[in-house]
């Protein structure tokens, strides 16, 4: 992993140090490690000339920008209304039973984060959720076991 | 001559400036629209809502702090329909405030306590949320507690850290049903940038942001037969502390107060202006000695311009922001610490009273002087070098709780020796005071003359601009000062952290040329600080301003080297400014801290 000082500048001379460009950089970094880590946040402030706590603030307004490390899978269920209606809490149930994690824990092996969100606009055909930027819709805990199943062999493959 | 517009408020015809919003066009006729956000010296947020109020021909109600005035508007302040809004609103913002008030510090000060008991908000309709809600409080800073569960998110303290301050502390973290108040990773207070300076404190409405309180352990010190408790009050305190006890704004209650804290059971009463005066001394000739090293010998290592080191908010702030120019910070001590460094040596020794079971207390109008008080290198003596520090707020209660009635009370004198004080350490309630200060004592050293200002009020220092610049001609120095002779001294006054960022910045990228700057970390200087009694707004301010001035020209010495107890000090004790014992007990150093 790049030492944050001089990643962070690059992302600066990249995106600019305005504070509109604070978002492009918060999603680049993303991009780039899956997590927004504290020094990163510190080192952001520090090129754009902003509190730390701000970028801190701006981070965590977005549910798709991590600041805790997450897995190389994040699973984000809708946890709106109509999927609640059409059975988001058994879809959850399933995925814990199947990772053996509760909401908001990644499993051990590093491969899964669970976690709810807010909708994802897939409400005509809910249950849904989303595996990193792939949506999943009409869940039903059997498609569930597939999909995760699905993931794990992919994962098994590129390890080997 | 601005543009005028003409409206209706609850039929009342009021004509204002363009541009002007409903609540203060309601003002201006006498109605009182409540409010909750909006704070007089913070941009307008427009997110408590309980500004409400009808406009004729528009559905929805309007938040009166955040929308201009129109030609031909009509504003119906006080109808059901408005009453109604408020009154949920309030509900709402109490079923997600832990609304112990009894037992709460802000009881009886606290803005949504106040509309709450105005809208009679008896039996709450909605389901009171705190108890499903993870809130903390943060009561690891020495001067302030953070507390969660009382917080009504209406980030009055957020714009505080940002606009008034420039260091966003203090964010709006998470959204929704999670959004909260936070700091950097929401860690303690006193982990982060946080300079204590307790403007947040100020202007929070509810009691989710207070001082850490110290009057019970100063009770117990004073009830102790064998303690000895020294007080020491603080320049801003005398000129404040009536307008917590029922008295109007710009009062000076110094006799009062010196009354007061002999009626509390004080041992000795004495003055931190005293040590104010001791301040000078010390940084006028540490700044003489900068401009001779600096403009003589020409040594590179010297750091000017020099920047005053009064203010623990300013010290905290330039050690996070910029760390690399410590060496700009004059190395003397606050008033408030050379006070407690003598205290528990001279002073103890002078009455024969064992440091050990000497207690000094401090009252000042500022919270980050319990931070500062608490620094590990602040224990010059031998022992914490101050103990306690209470702020203006808490003396006021204290005096309350010993059933004194204040008003009523006879002047009196602070005792003697470290009571006696100039008009120069007056002012140091003020932004500019110090410089003032500094400049009649620096000028006279340098040249045999007093300074050349009408009456030796040096004006172009003092107001309320942000930022104010003053060139001072040496003309006639001394021959020990001959290098000086001809020089413009450039001097730069600030206040508020906003505003000693620019003047850093500046310093930073060499726009500027300044020889010494005085920063104070509040708006208005100390007379603004975090611990002064509330409201606070420009005007009243202003008012305690004008009251320090007041002092400063009713005082028969003017000047910090004319007062006869720093003469007596330096002859008995000290021996010379800079010199071995000022250097151990006086003077102190600084570290750079993280960013965040």
């Amino acid at each position: 992993m790049p030492h944050s000082v001089d990643y962070i500048k690059r992302l600066a001379d990249k995106h600019g140090r305005g504070l509109e460009s604070l978002l492009p950089i918060l999603e680049n970094v993303y991009l780039d490690r899956h997590i927004i880590s504290e020094d990163a946040m510190v080192e952001i402030a520090r090129e754009l000339d902003v509190s730390a706590a701000k970028v801190f603030g701006t981070a965590t307004f977005y549910s798709f920008l991590e600041t805790e490390k997450c897995g190389k899978y994040v699973i984000r269920v809708c946890k709106t209304i109509t999927c609640m209606m059409h059975g988001k809490n058994q879809i959850i149930k399933e995925i814990e039973e199947l990772l053996k994690i509760k909401l908001g824990e990644t499993t051990p092996d590093g491969l899964f984060t669970l976690k709810e969100t807010n909708c994802l606009g897939h409400c005509h055909k809910g249950p849904a959720m989303l595996i990193n930027d792939t949506p999943y819709t009409e869940l039903t805990p059997e498609k569930v076991r597939e999909i995760i199943n699905q993931y794990r062999v992919t994962a098994q493959k590129s390890a080997s | 001559m601005n543009e005028q517009v003409n409206l209706k408020i609850d039929n009342l015809s009021v004509s204002v400036d363009a541009g002007t919003t409903i609540l203060a066009a309601a003002r201006k006729v006498n109605i009182r629209i409540p409010t909750l956000c909006h704070h007089e010296d913070l941009c307008v947020a427009g997110n408590c809502r309980v500004c409400v109020v009808e406009q004729v021909g528009v559905d929805r109600l309007q938040p009166a702090c955040a929308i201009p005035v129109s030609e031909g508007m009509e504003i119906h302040t006080n109808t059901m329909k408005v009453r109604n809004a408020r009154k949920q609103i309030i509900e709402l913002l109490i079923s997600e405030h832990r609304a112990e008030c009894t037992t709460c510090y802000k009881n009886g000060k606290c803005e949504l306590q106040q509309l709450s008991n105005e809208y009679i908000v008896g039996e709450n309709g909605f389901i009171p949320l705190v108890p499903l809600k993870g809130y903390t409080i943060d009561e690891f800073s020495p001067s302030i507690i953070k507390d969660d569960s009382k917080c009504i998110r209406c980030q009055r303290c957020v714009r505080t850290c940002d606009q008034i301050q420039s260091i966003g502390a203090l964010t709006v973290a998470h959204k929704g049903g999670e959004m909260k108040v936070s700091t950097f990773f929401d860690k303690p207070m006193y982990e982060v940038v946080c300079t204590n300076c307790g403007q947040c404190v100020n202007r929070c409405p509810t009691g989710a942001l207070t001082e850490k309180t110290y009057i019970n352990d100063v009770w117990k010190a004073i009830d102790n037969p064998d303690k000895y408790v020294v007080v020491q009050t603080a320049p801003a305190v005398r000129i404040a502390l009536g307008e917590a006890l029922d008295m109007d704004p710009g009062e000076i209650v110094t006799g009062k107060m010196v009354a007061a804290l002999r009626r509390l059971g004080f041992n000795a009463v004495l003055d931190t202006d005293w040590s104010a005066d001791l301040t000078i001394i010390e940084e006028g000739n540490e700044l003489l000695q900068r401009l001779k090293r600096v403009l003589k010998d020409k040594d590179p290592n010297v750091k000017i311009p020099m920047t005053t080191s009064c203010s623990p908010g300013w010290i905290k702030y330039i050690e996070h922001t910029f760390p690399d120019f410590l060496e700009h910070l004059s190395t003397a001590k606050s008033p408030q610490q050379m006070f407690g460094a003598l205290a528990k040596t001279f002073y103890a020794n002078k009455i024969g009273v064992d440091p050990a079971s000497m207690v000094s207390v401090s009252v000042m109008p500022c919270t980050a002087k319990k931070f500062e008080a608490n620094r590990p290198e602040m224990h010059a003596s031998g022992y914490q070098d101050v103990d306690f520090v209470v702020t203006t707020r808490e003396l006021a209660m204290m005096i309350k709780q010993a059933g004194i009635d204040f008003l009523s009370l006879p002047d009196d004198d602070f005792d003697s020796i470290m009571g006696e004080s100039s008009g120069a350490s007056v002012i140091f309630g003020a932004t500019g005071g110090v410089m003032e200060a500094a400049l009649r004592t620096v000028y006279e050293v340098v040249t045999g003359r007093e300074i050349p200002f009408d009456g030796l009020n040096v004006m172009p220092v003092r107001g309320m601009e942000n930022v104010r610049e003053a060139t001072i001609k040496i003309e006639g120095a001394l021959p020990e000062w001959d290098f000086l002779e001809g020089v413009e001294v450039k001097t730069c006054v600030a206040h508020g952290l906003s505003n000693a960022k620019k003047v850093m910045e500046s310093v930073k990228n060499g726009a500027s040329d300044y020889h010494f700057i005085e920063i104070m970390a509040c708006p208005g200087g100390c007379l603004g600080g975090g611990g002064q009694p509330l409201p606070t707004s420009p005007e009243i301010r202003q008012k305690r301003a004008d009251a320090i001035y007041r002092e400063d020209a009713g005082k028969k010495i003017r000047k910090s080297h004319e007062n006869p107890e720093i003469v007596q000090i330096y002859e008995e004790f000290l021996v010379e400014p800079l010199g071995h014992k000022s250097h151990e007990l006086l003077h102190t150093s600084y570290s750079p801290r993280n960013r965040y």
